[in-house]
């Protein structure tokens, strides 16, 4: 099969089994709590497949993305009450938001060594709270936001459309990220991760790939938050402090850093699992940075480490399934989701 | 006709005068050799040649693609090899963690004519110069006969062949200057002789200016058609190999250390 | 009260703030200065050296004495968990991506603050630090002290003499010095890094304890989140000295401790976080390598 051929297949496979779910959803054979648990961990998903842009695949620590996913909720918000904008447009809006956050940080700091961006993006995450705790006529103040417009005020079809939503966003993501990573635009960004000084010498303009990079990092950590604000409702500075930020870092630590698929599995499992370990309730505060020390210290590759730092790749899946005519694809593509 | 030129320049660091007046010219086509004892100053010049460092004083002028002279003192490195100059490291700067095509196909950014969009949508644009791209790579590993290992990691090649990539990478930046910085430490002789070879057929192939700093005294003075001496920083004398051999300085400065060392 | 009383006395609680600052910017600074890490964990062994502080003073009740000597058990205390830290969690790192090892920090912190949080004997709920009666002195009918700041001036200046005298003139203190020059070439002249690293931790940990008994008895409510918010502004106040500069970072403490009080007196208190941040942002724009830092080049 033709590369092209295998792309349009691997699409269609997409687009069914998503439909597949959302048709489980609407029936209830997930049921509105699972359903509910699951548009929450693709949400985390999709943050954590931003920081991992900038982290996992650019080698540059951010700590803030709590911060760039309350500018996307808040702004989506107050688009759709205040200027009473549809929420699609209200959506984007937020994410654009949050990458004009990130383009005016990263400016200052991209510049300087990595760790400077840990620290900055740290204090942003901060600092962006408390400016939303005074601007009450915006935020709401410290009581948090009520009354946002949710996605539908049908019960039947509100998990549905959340859900369908969000995995579609997700799988977008996913797309784009993918294809951007496999470029070579992709491959001088992770080529700023291996060794910046040589990727200079390599005609590749570091500065202008790490801002590239860490503002479509904020711009998806904003789709996140956005897609947030209408499914739940309801918005308080405190759900955005820096404990959250470091829940998207240990998704993506735990999936193993520059690696998509493990961010993937990494995000709906530790959200799954947060559900599950409620009855533990302070003490999951321990398991956190617990995971985060262990896997630094003996699987600094995550769990994708495991099985050779391979993405998942439906082309080759697909590939594989058409054996009768052999094909010139390549098997071990290094960096390759859905294609 | 001159295509790398240097007017007097320095570098300091802190209190040490790292490089003084270091005045290089350097015609297209030839192969020169810059060579000095340990902390001479040689990769310190080629660190400021390709914007790594800047000179506290003096100028830098290169002759880019289109026979223009430019003054490149207070460009990017990336913008100096954009002009068509490029190097390799002495200590080795591979992209460890990525297979060596990759390697290559990185270093061949300044000629992608596709932009984030038609890569992100996969448009056929992106198909075609993905391709055009894998096989130059190729090409230009199989020159170096490593053509077999592309989809190792680079970490993961033997010593030898990992400074080969180095120069395959620095090629495929498609420069006219090319700088090789020890290209053949820890080689041994029969390595070493045929590398000696392959810098001589990539001269001729990719019509190259090269300055090449080494070591190995037998490689320079095989291969160089000029040479410049340095030590402590200054220029000691300039020649052809054979007047260099001659040099009473250089023999005080740099091979009596060198026998000494040796024996 | 007029505006040159107010500013005056401003002043002084922002260097008093910035003394404690100060203390914790040292351990930054130290530990940045030898192995390249932002110790976000530095911040925490503040809340830890109060809590130790706070033990010991309900056991003995609250008297000038006691309250000097509960310097000793805490400095003991945290400088023991610094060195366990390095050994166990970042010694393992030293050799891979810095990344990595900055990941790991922010692991550590979070696992004191939640620890603490969850250790019965701590718990999630603020408790009152015990503190002398105040007795505030006046100067010139300008500005009053409380002895409270005037502990902390003679422990914070008693403290970094001591520093200043460890690292410039004992030889382990020289060795600290060569290591942050070039750690390679250190070990090869004899230094036993490990141990020079390990040192490092123990002078920064013993200090950020003694900052956190001097936070506490300045702002007597202890929790133990208590260390984020001075970890993060002593990290702020090392950058804006130089990081890897002991007197930077004692400056940096200083200005930041005023700038600080300074916003919260004349413009409004809700700004004085942000007001270091600010600062960060303003000096990795202007002075990247800080005020008395010298700037650092990556060998090629």
């Amino acid at each position: 099969m033709s590369k092209k051929k295998t792309t349009v297949v691997s699409g269609f496979v997409v687009a069914i089994v998503l439909l597949l779910l959302n048709v489980l959803v609407a029936l209830r054979i997930i049921d509105e709590y699972t359903s509910q648990v699951l548009t929450i961990a693709g949400i985390n998903v999709i943050i954590a497949l931003g920081l991992n842009l900038i982290s996992g695949f650019t080698g540059q620590l951010a700590l803030g993305h709590a911060g760039f996913m309350a500018v996307g909720a808040y702004t989506t918000a107050a688009l759709m009450m205040k200027l009473n904008i549809h929420v699609f447009p209200a959506i984007i809006g937020g994410a654009l938001m949050a990458a004009i956050f990130g383009f005016l940080i990263g400016l200052p700091t991209l510049r300087l060594r990595g760790d400077y961006l840990a620290i900055v993006t740290l204090g942003f995450g901060e600092i962006i709270r408390v400016v939303m705790i005074n601007l009450p006529d915006l935020t709401g103040g410290p009581a948090g936001l009520k009354g946002i417009p949710t996605y539908t005020t049908n019960f039947f079809w509100r998990p549905v459309v959340s859900f369908a939503l969000v995995y579609f966003v997700l799988a977008f993501v996913v797309v784009l990220l993918s294809n951007l990573l496999r470029s070579s635009h992709g491959k001088a960004i992770i080529s700023i991760r291996e060794d910046e000084i040589a990727a200079n010498a390599m005609g590749i303009n570091v500065f202008y790939y790490k801002i590239f990079s860490f503002t479509v990092s904020a711009f998806i950590g904003g789709l996140g938050g956005a897609l947030y604000a209408p499914f739940f409702g309801y918005l308080s500075p405190n759900m955005f402090n820096f404990q959250k930020s470091v829940e998207f870092l240990i998704i993506v630590v735990l999936g193993g850093m520059g690696n998509l698929t493990g961010t993937v599995l990494a995000g709906i499992g530790l959200t799954y699992l947060q559900e599950v370990l409620r009855f533990l309730k302070d003490y999951r505060l321990v398991i956190y940075p617990l995971i985060l020390i262990v896997v630094m210290i003996f699987q600094p590759s995550g769990i994708m480490g495991l099985f050779g730092n391979r993405e998942f790749s439906l082309a080759t899946l697909i590939n594989k399934l058409n054996s009768e005519r052999p094909t010139q694809e390549k098997s071990s593509d290094k960096a390759g989701e859905v294609q | 006709m001159t295509v790398l030129k240097t007017e007097n320049i320095s570098i300091q660091f802190g209190g040490l005068m790292a490089v003084s007046g270091l005045n290089l010219d350097i015609k297209e086509g030839e192969l020169v050799g810059l060579i000095g004892p340990n902390g001479a100053g040689k990769t310190t010049i080629f660190n400021m040649l390709t914007g790594v460092y800047k000179p506290t004083n003096g100028r830098i002028m290169i002759k880019d693609r289109k026979d223009e002279v430019q003054d490149i003192r207070k460009l990017h490195p990336y913008q100096i090899t954009a002009l068509g100059m490029a190097r390799t490291f002495q200590n080795i700067r591979l992209f460890k963690d990525l297979t060596v095509l990759d390697n290559v196909r990185i270093a061949n950014h300044l000629n992608v004519e596709y932009n984030t969009l038609d890569a992100v949508l996969r448009l056929p644009k992106y198909y075609q110069e993905e391709e055009r791209i894998e096989e130059q790579s190729m090409e230009l590993l199989k020159i170096f006969n490593i053509e077999a290992k592309s989809g190792e990691l680079a970490k993961n090649l033997p010593y030898g062949e990992q400074r080969k990539l180095e120069i395959v990478r620095a090629l495929a930046t498609k420069p006219h200057i090319l700088l090789l910085d020890e290209p053949a430490a820890g080689m041994n002789p029969q390595e070493t002789q045929e590398l000696m070879d392959l810098i001589e057929y990539i001269k001729e192939r990719f019509a190259l200016t090269i300055l090449l700093i080494e070591h190995d005294m037998k490689l320079v003075m095989g291969i160089c058609q000029r040479i410049y001496v340095l030590d402590y920083g200054r220029t000691i004398a300039r020649g052809t190999p054979a007047e260099i051999a001659n040099n009473p300085l250089v023999i005080k400065a740099y091979l009596g250390k060198e026998m000494e060392n040796d024996a | 009260m007029d505006f040159l009383q107010q500013f005056c006395q401003q002043t002084l609680n922002g260097l008093s703030l910035g003394s404690i600052y100060a203390l914790l910017a040292l351990g930054y600074t130290m530990v940045y200065g030898i192995i390249k890490l932002i110790n976000f964990a530095h911040g925490d062994i503040l809340m830890v050296g109060a809590f130790v502080s706070y033990f010991v003073l309900k056991q003995w009740g609250i008297t000038p004495v006691t309250l000097m000597l509960s310097f000793l058990p805490a400095m003991l205390f945290c400088l023991t968990l610094g060195v366990t830290m390095e050994k166990l969690c970042y010694k393992p790192l030293r050799n891979q991506p810095r990344i990595n090892s900055l990941i790991t920090a922010i692991g550590v912190s979070f696992l004191l603050e939640n620890g603490a949080r969850v250790l019965p004997m701590i718990g999630p709920n603020p408790r009152v630090f015990p503190t002398l009666p105040v007795v505030n002195y006046n100067w010139f009918g300008l500005v009053s002290i409380s002895q409270v700041q005037i502990l902390v001036f003679v422990v914070a200046i008693f403290l970094m003499l001591v520093l200043n005298y460890i690292v410039s003139f004992t030889k382990i203190g020289k060795a600290m010095r060569a290591v942050s020059f070039d750690k390679g070439a250190s070990a090869l002249m004899g230094i036993n890094v490990d141990r020079v690293i390990s040192f490092t931790f123990v002078l920064g940990s013993s200090l950020a304890a003694a900052a956190g008994i001097l936070f506490a008895s300045a702002y007597p409510q202890i929790e133990p989140y208590m260390g984020i918010m001075p970890g993060m502004k002593a990290f702020i106040a090392a950058v804006l000295g130089g990081i890897g500069s002991i007197p930077g970072a004692v400056l940096g403490g200083l200005i930041l401790g005023v700038a600080e009080t300074l916003t919260k007196g004349f413009l409004s208190s809700q700004l004085s976080d942000a007001i270091a941040f600010g600062l960060l942002i303003l000096i990795l724009v202007v002075k990247p390598s800080g005020l008395l830092g010298k700037p650092m080049g990556e060998k090629v």
